[in-house]
């Protein structure tokens, strides 16, 4: 078997988790948190059990609104999502919580103002973007400029996957989303540059009649099981946090996984195989 | 070049069956030589000095950090609150650099007031201000405080401003020794107190309302001129703690520019303990998990592996509190990552270290190669990760930024501990000569 020359296939199993995702993104979109869309979030926990109705009718008392969200969970906690409320709406909030229901502990209080979450979505799309265009560079650099892009390429790659996934889930997006995404695209590229690490090495010492995919398959085989151990490692690490970590930090967590996962594919089954193509393609462009 | 005695020694040693039977003592020539004879005891004696040093220290190290890391955990993980006030321009009060200055100088009076301990008080930008407070008891206090206006007014029946807060030298609350009413009473410097005297001379027998940020607070008759520049609020006061936030206002001064809350993110002390241990706990875990992976896995090197990492865990942390980081979840995160690539440098070095070892090499010389091989693919690796960090540095703000920081010292600091921790046990291990089982490195 050689792994480039049915690269046919790894592209296919990557669209058939992209297309989807995207398809999801598209029509329903993520679920943004108020990092994004702004808004006002209480988290209480109470010493008894509640029910959401009744948080729901005091919301409606209060005037603060009928579409928010209302979350309860296993330990009494109540997660309250509302428009963006003042300082006055808010403390009016906490009162009724505290007047009506009783027994409480306030666990978080959070308001962002709408504006917020575009700026964070532009810099994070603008950081990205920087960061992508230094890798390049560097990888022009280090290793070959068609290297360079079929490793951004991958990168993209993971970016879709992670998003796609995300929105089919439907797992919450935060200002810590776009730490995951930068985490999972610096995860990437290492381990793409591993691969391509052993290529370049390989293509030193090689023959004249080694076909140049038989030279990839060779070096992706080489490095294989450190690219399963690597991920497996950082698997283990997120996996315990995700089960055994707190709530706060689960859907961050969660994203990594996902991302990492993909990351560890692509680097393998993508990132290689693109640039053979494009060598391919150059190739026949000069003929 | 280096290719070319590397290939007669691949050629001299038969790949698969020469590294058993060099064991077995049946394999005189060559490199492989080195593979069988007694323990350096010398070598093997600094090797369990190292593993037993790094073992105390670890032991002896873990509290006294641990208490360290406790003193500098971020708002998320001990509870406090983090608010963003954006200055707002009006008429007659635009936003500059100096009104942002004075703004944060005013902000740290009403915080000092309040008692709260290490507050952060930063410009972001050209017109906002981050506030942190870590700690608090009750967070929403401040956050009610802080924007407030201040201004104070007397005026007159006819709606005249005659004086304003900014003659004011002091404000305190207090019981009223009579009525036991919470009260302010105020006390002006000597130009507010000619003017408050020259203003009550002339209104004898008239009212003279003092007003807050535009609030009616009272609206007493003159009895008669006060010159002393004493005067007292009795505003309806229900607590003595209502009279004392006015008080703090009246006392920090007016806001050189209106303000308005962007952003807040109150944590209670509860949260911020529940996900702290439990990030840890589960942190925990999954080192566990990795520890003994490499282990399992590669058996002798995973142990330098998990050495390693001891000692990997104990600079980043001594670097954590040097540099006086604050810990917050995302730079939790960020940290647990630099473990996984710090576990990376060493599976790569392994890998290299079996392939080499498979073509034949003795220990020493496969160590030699496969680390020098590992390394380059390392650098080139760490230098990528570093280049996110540094964007992330350069574009994030608090969260995002605590766990670039995070990151880039992870990487750094297994890039040294791989160059010179890792390396020099290795050496240490192939010089005493302790194991030469090729299965215990796992090929």
């Amino acid at each position: 078997m050689n792994l480039i020359k049915i690269r046919k296939f790894w592209y296919i199993f990557s669209l058939l988790i992209i297309i989807p995702g995207l398809i999801s993104y598209f029509t329903r979109g993520l679920n943004y948190g108020i990092d994004f869309t702004g808004g006002s979030l209480v988290e209480v926990r109470f010493d008894h059990a509640v029910k959401v109705e009744d948080i729901r009718n005091l919301l409606n008392d209060l005037g603060l609104g009928r579409d928010n969200q209302i979350q309860t969970s296993a330990d009494n906690t109540v997660l309250i999502r509302t428009r963006d409320l003042s300082q006055e709406e808010n403390d009016k909030l906490l009162k009724g919580l505290s007047q009506r229901i009783g027994g409480m502990k306030l666990l978080r209080n959070e308001k962002v103002g709408p504006n917020i979450g575009k700026e964070l979505r532009n810099k994070a799309i603008l950081s990205v973007l920087i960061a992508f265009a230094l890798m390049l560079v560097y990888i022009a650099i280090r290793f070959e400029f068609l290297q360079g892009v079929a490793a951004i390429l991958a990168l993209v790659h993971d970016i879709l996957v992670t998003v796609g996934l995300v929105s089919i889930f439907q797992l919450e997006v935060d200002s810590a989303f776009i730490a995951a995404i930068l985490t999972i695209v610096g995860y990437s590229i290492h381990d793409t540059i591993v691969i391509f690490d052993r290529i370049r090495e390989n293509l030193r010492m090689r023959k004249k009649d080694q076909p140049l995919d038989e030279l990839i398959h060779h070096s992706i085989m080489q490095t294989l099981t450190r690219s399963i151990n690597t991920v497996l490692t950082v698997v283990f690490c997120l996996v315990a946090l995700i089960i055994f970590g707190g709530v706060t930090i689960r859907p961050f967590m969660i994203t990594l996984l996902i991302g990492v996962i993909s990351g560890a594919y692509s680097s393998i089954f993508n990132a290689s195989p693109l640039w053979y193509d494009f060598r391919r393609l150059k190739e026949a462009s000069a003929h | 070049m280096v290719n070319r005695p590397e290939n007669e020694r691949i050629a001299a040693a038969p790949p698969q069956d020469g590294a058993k039977s060099s064991v077995k003592g049946q394999q005189p020539t060559g490199p492989v030589k080195e593979m069988k004879g007694p323990v350096n005891w010398l070598e093997a004696g600094k090797l369990f000095l190292l593993v037993v040093l790094i073992f105390a220290v670890a032991v002896f190290a873990a509290k006294p950090l641990e208490q360290q890391l406790q003193k500098r955990l971020g708002l998320d993980l001990k509870g406090g609150v983090h608010v963003v006030f954006e200055a707002v321009p009006t008429p007659g009060s635009p936003v500059t650099p100096d009104s942002i200055t004075r703004l944060m100088g005013i902000f740290r009076n009403r915080i000092d007031a309040l008692g709260v301990a290490e507050p952060i008080i930063q410009k972001e930008g050209t017109r906002r201000v981050v506030v942190e407070l870590p700690g608090v008891k009750d967070p929403e206090e401040a956050v009610r405080i802080l924007p407030r206006m201040a201004h104070l007014e007397f005026k007159t029946e006819n709606g005249k401003t005659v004086l304003t807060g900014k003659y004011l030298q002091d404000a305190r609350a207090q019981l009223n020794p009579n009525t036991n009413e919470p009260e302010v009473t105020l006390k002006f410097n000597k130009e507010g107190a000619r003017i408050f005297g020259q203003v009550t001379t002339a209104n004898v027998n008239k009212r003279i309302a003092i007003y807050l940020d535009n609030k009616i607070l009272t609206n007493p008759v003159v009895q008669e001129p006060i010159t002393t520049g004493d005067a007292v609020i009795h505003g309806g006061y229900k607590t003595l703690e209502e009279a004392q936030h006015d008080a703090v206002l009246l006392r920090s001064g007016a806001l050189p520019v209106k303000v308005k809350l962007l952003e807040k993110r109150s944590v209670g002390p509860l949260l911020g303990k529940d996900s702290l241990d439990r990030s840890v706990r589960a942190g925990i875990i999954g080192l566990a998990l990795v520890f003994l992976f490499m282990i399992v896995y590669y058996r002798v090197p995973g142990i330098v592996a998990d050495l390693s990492l001891i000692v990997y865990t104990i600079i980043v942390t001594g670097i954590f509190i040097l540099i006086k980081a604050t810990l917050t979840l995302p730079g939790i995160a960020g940290f647990i990552l630099s473990i996984g690539m710090a576990v990376d440098s060493n599976i790569l070095i392994y890998e290299r270290l079996k392939e080499e070892l498979r073509a034949g090499k003795t220990l020493r010389s496969a160590f030699d190669a496969g680390f020098r091989h590992a390394i380059r693919t390392i650098l080139d690796c760490n230098a990528n990760t570093l280049i996110g960090a540094a964007v992330l540095y350069y574009f994030g703000t608090g969260p995002i930024r605590g766990f670039a920081v995070t990151l880039a010292i992870g990487v750094l600091t297994s890039l040294f501990t791989a160059v010179t921790f890792t390396r020099f046990v290795l050496h240490l291990l192939a010089r005493s000569r302790l194991v030469l089982n090729p299965k215990a490195y796992g090929v």
